[in-house]
């Protein structure tokens, strides 16, 4: 019933390969004919996934399960690998918000990139590009095996390469795209690793199938440790697609690209990527406790450390960006502690902020003529009513204001820190400070921006004006998803029936339901089932703490950058230290550049210089030498004097004649 | 004689010789007639193209045996014969080398412009001795073409090549050639050995596998084999006559010689050293691997320090054939399809960077990476090609170099897990090499005078890389219509080794009981996943 799956990746496809090959004669005919295929693609894709999702919704929860298998695509001997789509709920789920928040922001795009005076990014390249990147986005989370999925991860990559590098032309942009790629290669590394051992080991007891299906089934095959260490390889590989440390350096420096681009991919969608694959593979996660309390433990720490990292940064995009770290890392931290529906709730709340954050962002960009710098801003709130108020709601949904969606997902996410078995309060307490240090930066970067005096120059102060409808609509329908994108999830606590967490069960679920259902699995999953049976009470007395101290942070920040606006540079002068640190994100990236791709680049060269062409190169010749001495020896004898060759001749038969006198006598 | 009732392959080898033949009758000082020897010898090369289209498509995938199969008797005192003929193995490859040459003759267009008639018989030259030596299965068959081709290669470089043609051209005629006199040594050998135990004076190679070699001769014979086709391949530390070869000879040379030439080698390895003294193959299989896996680690590093992006290739290639080697040495299906496939996949990525390279080349007249920037923005069709190439050669996902990489990947890990894991890590470096090429080249500002007006790509560029971008995907997406052929002949070539293995370990070991019944225990267990019995206890996981 569902066979026109196949026509969700195909129309973003379509819309790639119209504008990719034609686009140049398109642009030259009529421009908006390249936005109309590229949003029309996705919009129908959008359409498609609206009335697959509908008429599964129509099914019984332990039906929601269907494989369309389009045709084969890897085979060799007993291994193949199917170019098939699962559709499920948590497919869906993905799906869905994927095409939707991606409709909006390509309709977002074409007021943002329609004046673009980069000379080097064309119109078309870039539509052709978004398009690539649903494609792929697309392949990776409705796939339904590992090894298709990893087709649409690294496809997700390459398209974020592409797009940072979009402005080619500026060194910088080039080289973080690059960083991107390879930083995200590195991730790519375990993840091959972990799919190789998973592929191997399946393989030995006659499994040679990986799709989730087949795989999940059979986990009880595979030993404990070979298990962890699967997951641990995993988790590597998402730490670089879902920017946790230590891979997350790329993130902030991805934000070289256009901003919808920043809001598609570096914060909505591709970088969520990882939350969704862990997800996927919860019943692999939830069989290996350690691997679990890595991702908590590394999601945490991520939570934490991006946020100090946002407090001191001035370029809006860059702030935004370490704050979609430190969510990330909220999210991981979640599915670390079994959360796994709060963990995709997350997802699901933080793809409509962070969009929001990142496109507001954008038409503020957009009205300063390209200045990302917060100092010289300021004031915008009446020039630019609509932006300003979305971007506080966006605001206020992600510090979790109360009755807002970040509320209700991250109340969820801390709830399950604190309560379920595999979290403590440490993680909570972690959890909450990087809440209170997001209010704080969050409510900074919205006084910087909008509010007091404007410090722009005269000249961009002339042209700062509200944004196009092309952007003012997508960012209403988000800021309105924003608010009510979180009653979909309301905690049994508050009265709400979540419906997110019962819609994700068959898949998700801990031990009813589930549609991979695995005789060892659920046995190690009844752990998980005793979270969240601590008492309301406990419950509410979190939310309020939690509360009062994210309104804390909201203080601080209007003290230090309303009122006294002098506090802050005294305190960067009163701990110095601290604020270098934490201004040049803890010299992160500089501890990688000296300690790892300095001595590799050195070492390569030695490899080059000495290895290659002295030693072996060396080598090769030196024989070569060594017999042209050789011939240059002999060439001695052949000197073209007849005398001496007689004389060789004589001395010749004398010898042999000697010879033979001797043998005769002996 | 065959399904088609057609000597096709004979046709498929001469073809290209007749039109040498053509080529001869017109004059070659003549420089208004320099175009019509240029059409000339594409039309004869696409025609061959056409011609060796029927392989795949009358291919029998189910039968493993040799197909298309010509045997003629030759000499017959001395067991000569011509005998030729196709399998899964060497199919792709022909179909590979008739493809890539019509597409060299179209990129020397302008890129050539002295002894234009001297050039294309060269060329079509070269295609009759690859073609040839793909088909070849009688030794010395084989090796006559074996040697063939490195004439025509070695003009190729001296002639038409770079500053420092002659020594590279030298270094590559004689580096390769001392490869193949020892493995001439083997053959004669090997014929004498069989005439003295059986009786029978023959090079048929389908009889000489069946030839029970003692372990002992087994070794030298199987020595020589492998040190001609390691040098032709060029494993790691055989490797430095290619960035020189490389860098000196005309686009033209480096895609045959990428493309192709360095084929010869792998296919050697499979067709010939590998299932003759398979004993010996499998002792020296630690080593082999071994190197194959340093070749991946240390070319990857070594290129991406280059500044010369011909020779960034050529150490690219370095890398990428240990992936091949690593493939073919896991001795399992996976690995060794994985392999054929990754051949193909190099033969059509490297073989379009070098055409790439040998554009710009032709208009700015430097390779020097220090001399480009910012050439995305002033030669937008060829960024994109570069792009795809790109793509493929650090084997992304949905390009060919993925699946091939990927089945290598599976293959090794069956057998080996540990080199396996230090074989992916050349997906890193890869992407690091290639990627920083593509920025220092084509991203960044155009700060460079003589940058500012390069001409995009022509009709005729387009042309030649349509076809190869368009095979980059095919691959990527439906790699099943190829790896299909080739299934049953692979098979039978890994049975083949395993069973005879089996047979030369227990000749081995036959003389203690006890020892026999281990290895036979183990031999069982191990049938599918490795043929050595030492592994299987130390294997982990």
């Amino acid at each position: 019933m569902f066979d026109y799956v196949w026509l969700i990746p195909t129309l973003p496809l379509i819309g790639v390969l119209v504008n990719g090959l034609f686009g140049r004669r398109i642009e030259k005919a009529n421009k908006s004919i390249i936005h109309w295929i590229a949003c029309g693609s996705v919009g129908l894709a959008f359409f498609v996934t609206l009335i697959i999702f509908v008429q599964m919704l129509r099914l019984e929860p332990d039906k929601r399960f269907y494989d369309y298998i389009w045709f084969t695509w890897m085979e060799s001997g007993e291994f193949t690998v199917p170019m098939g789509f699962q559709i499920d709920p948590i497919s869906m789920f993905m799906c869905m918000f994927v095409t939707g928040v991606g409709f909006l922001i390509h309709i977002y795009s074409i007021g943002y990139m329609w004046h673009d005076e980069h000379d080097e990014g064309t119109y078309f390249r870039y539509f052709t590009y978004l398009n690539l990147f649903m494609l792929c986005m697309i392949t990776l989370v409705l796939a339904d095996n590992f090894l298709l999925m990893f087709l649409g991860w690294e496809g997700v990559g390459l398209c974020s390469y592409l797009l940072i590098a979009f402005w080619f032309s500026t060194k910088e942009f080039a080289i973080a795209g690059k960083k991107a790629f390879i930083t995200n290669r590195i991730g790519d590394f375990f993840f091959a690793i972990g799919m190789l051992l998973l592929i191997v080991n399946l393989g030995k007891h006659g499994i040679w199938s990986i799709k989730y299906a087949d795989v999940f089934a059979h986990v009880s095959l595979l030993s404990p440790d070979l298990i962890t260490l699967i997951c641990i390889l995993f988790f590597l590989g998402c730490t670089a697609k879902s920017a946790q440390i230590p891979l997350y350096v790329w993130l902030p420096d991805a934000m070289a690209g256009p901003t919808p681009v920043s809001a598609l991919i570096h914060a909505a969608t591709m970088v969520t990527a990882g939350v969704y694959f862990v997800a996927r593979c919860n019943i692999l996660y939830t069989m290996s406790p350690l691997a679990m309390q890595i991702v908590a433990i590394v999601g945490g720490m991520t939570a934490f450390f991006a946020a100090t990292i946002a407090l001191t940064h001035n370029d809006i995009k860059k702030v935004l960006a370490y704050s979609t770290v430190s969510q990330l890392g909220y999210m991981f931290m979640g599915l670390g502690v079994g959360a796994f529906a709060a963990g995709l709730f997350h997802v699901l709340t933080h793809s409509f902020f962070k969009a929001l954050l990142f496109m507001c962002s954008g038409c503020v960009i957009h009205a300063m003529s390209g200045e990302q710098d917060m100092r010289y801003m300021g004031g915008l709130r009446k020039k630019m009513p609509i932006t300003f108020a979305t971007m506080v709601i966006a605001t206020l949904a992600i510090i979790g204001f109360p009755g807002f969606s970040g509320f209700f997902s991250k109340d969820e996410i801390l709830w399950m820190a604190f309560s379920s078995p595999s979290g403590n309060f440490m993680l909570w307490l972690i959890g909450v400070l990087a809440a209170a240090m997001t209010a704080f930066y969050m409510f900074r970067l919205i006084f910087m921006t909008f509010f007091n005096e404007c410090r722009a120059s005269e000249e961009v102060k002339k042209h700062i004006h509200e944004a196009p409808k092309s952007m003012t609509v997508p960012l209403i329908i988000l800021a309105f998803l924003s608010v009510v994108g979180g009653y979909i999830g309301i905690p049994k606590a508050l009265g709400g029936s979540n419906l997110v967490e019962h819609f994700l069960e068959p898949v998700i679920g801990f031990g009813k339901g589930k549609l991979f259902q695995d005789a060892t699995g659920t046995a190690i999953m009844h752990g998980a089932e005793t979270a969240g049976h601590h008492s309301h009470t406990m419950e509410y007395l979190l939310m309020i703490i939690t509360t009062l101290i994210v309104f804390g942070g909201i203080f601080t920040a209007y003290m230090m950058y309303m009122k006294n606006r002098s506090i802050p540079e005294k305190l960067a002068q009163k701990v110095p230290l601290l604020y270098r640190l934490m201004l040049n994100k803890w010299y992160i990236d500089e501890l990688y550049e000296w300690n790892v791709i300095k001595p590799l680049h050195t070492f390569s060269i030695f490899l080059w210089k000495i290895t290659d062409t002295m030693i072996i190169d060396g080598l090769v010749n030196k024989t070569a030498q060594f017999f042209m001495w050789c011939g240059s020896m002999l060439r001695h004898i052949q000197t073209g004097y007849v005398q001496r060759y007689a004389v060789t001749f004589v001395a010749g038969t004398v010898a042999i004649v000697m010879y033979y006198v001797f043998l005769l006598y002996i | 004689m065959n399904q088609l009732n057609f000597p096709i392959i004979s046709f498929t080898i001469f073809f290209p010789l007749a039109g040498v033949l053509l080529l001869l009758f017109i004059r070659g000082d003549k420089e208004k007639n320099y175009d019509l020897m240029r059409k000339a010898a594409f039309v004869i090369s696409l025609f061959e193209f056409a011609v060796s289209l029927a392989f795949p498509i009358y291919f029998n995938s189910e039968t493993p045996h040799m197909q298309f199969v010509e045997h003629v008797s030759w000499v017959k005192s001395m067991g000569l014969s011509y005998f030729v003929g196709i399998d899964g193995i060497s199919l792709w490859l022909v179909v590979l080398t008739t493809f890539l040459v019509p597409l060299c003759i179209l990129c020397s267009w302008t890129y050539i412009q002295k002894y234009v008639k001297a050039f294309l018989i060269s060329m079509l030259l070269l295609e009759t001795a690859m073609v040839g030596a793909f088909v070849s299965l009688d030794l010395v068959i084989f090796y006559i073409f074996w040697e063939l081709m490195l004439i025509p290669m070695f003009l190729l470089i001296g002639v038409w090549g770079g500053p420092r043609r002659i020594y590279s051209a030298v270094k590559f005629f004689l580096y390769t050639a001392a490869g193949s006199l020892l493995m001439f040594v083997a053959i004669i050998y090997l014929y004498y050995y069989n005439y003295k135990i059986t009786g029978i004076a023959t090079f048929n190679l389908l009889e000489l596998y069946n030839l029970h070699i003692p372990i002992s001769i087994q070794f030298w014979l199987c020595m020589a084999f492998f040190i001609a086709f390691a040098i032709k391949v060029p494993m790691f530390p055989f490797h430095t006559w290619l960035p020189d070869a490389h860098v000196e000879a005309p686009a033209a040379g480096s895609v045959i010689l990428a493309a192709v030439l360095l084929k010869m080698g792998t296919y050697g390895f499979l067709r010939f050293a590998m299932p003759l003294f398979p004993y010996a193959s499998h002792q020296f299989l630690p080593i082999i691997a071994v190197l194959a896996v340093v070749g991946i680690i240390y070319a990857a590093l070594v290129a991406w320090v280059q500044p010369d992006m011909k020779s960034l290739v050529a150490y690219s290639s370095v890398s990428h054939l240990g992936y091949v080697m690593i493939g073919l040495f896991a001795l399992n299906i996976q690995g060794v399809e994985g392999g054929i496939y990754q051949m193909m996949n190099h033969g059509l990525n490297t073989g379009a960077l070098f055409i790439l390279v040998g554009i710009i080349y032709e208009r700015r007249h430097s390779r020097m990476m220090e001399d480009f920037g910012g050439i995305a923005k002033v030669m937008p069709i060829f960024a994109t090609f570069l792009m795809i190439v790109t793509l493929a050669s650090v084997a992304v996902p949905g390009t060919n170099g993925f699946v091939g990489e990927f089945m290598i990947l599976v293959g090794v890990f069956k057998t080996y897990p540990l080199f396996g894991v230090f074989a992916v890590s050349g997906m890193i470096f890869g992407a690091t090499y290639m990627l920083w090429m593509y920025q220092r080249v084509m991203f960044g500002p155009v700060d460079k005078e003589e940058n500012k007006n390069i001409p995009d790509l022509n009709l005729r560029e387009i042309a030649m890389m349509v076809p190869i971008a368009v095979l980059i995907f095919v691959m990527g997406i439906f790699p099943g219509y190829f790896m299909r052929k080739m299934d049953a002949s692979v098979s039978l070539f890994i049975n083949r080794f395993n069973k005879d293995y089996q047979m030369y370990v227990q000749e081995a070991t036959g003389k203690n009981n006890t020892n026999l019944a281990i290895t036979n225990a183990a031999l069982i267990l191990s049938q599918d996943r490795s043929a050595n019995p030492d592994e299987i206890k130390d294997r982990p996981l």
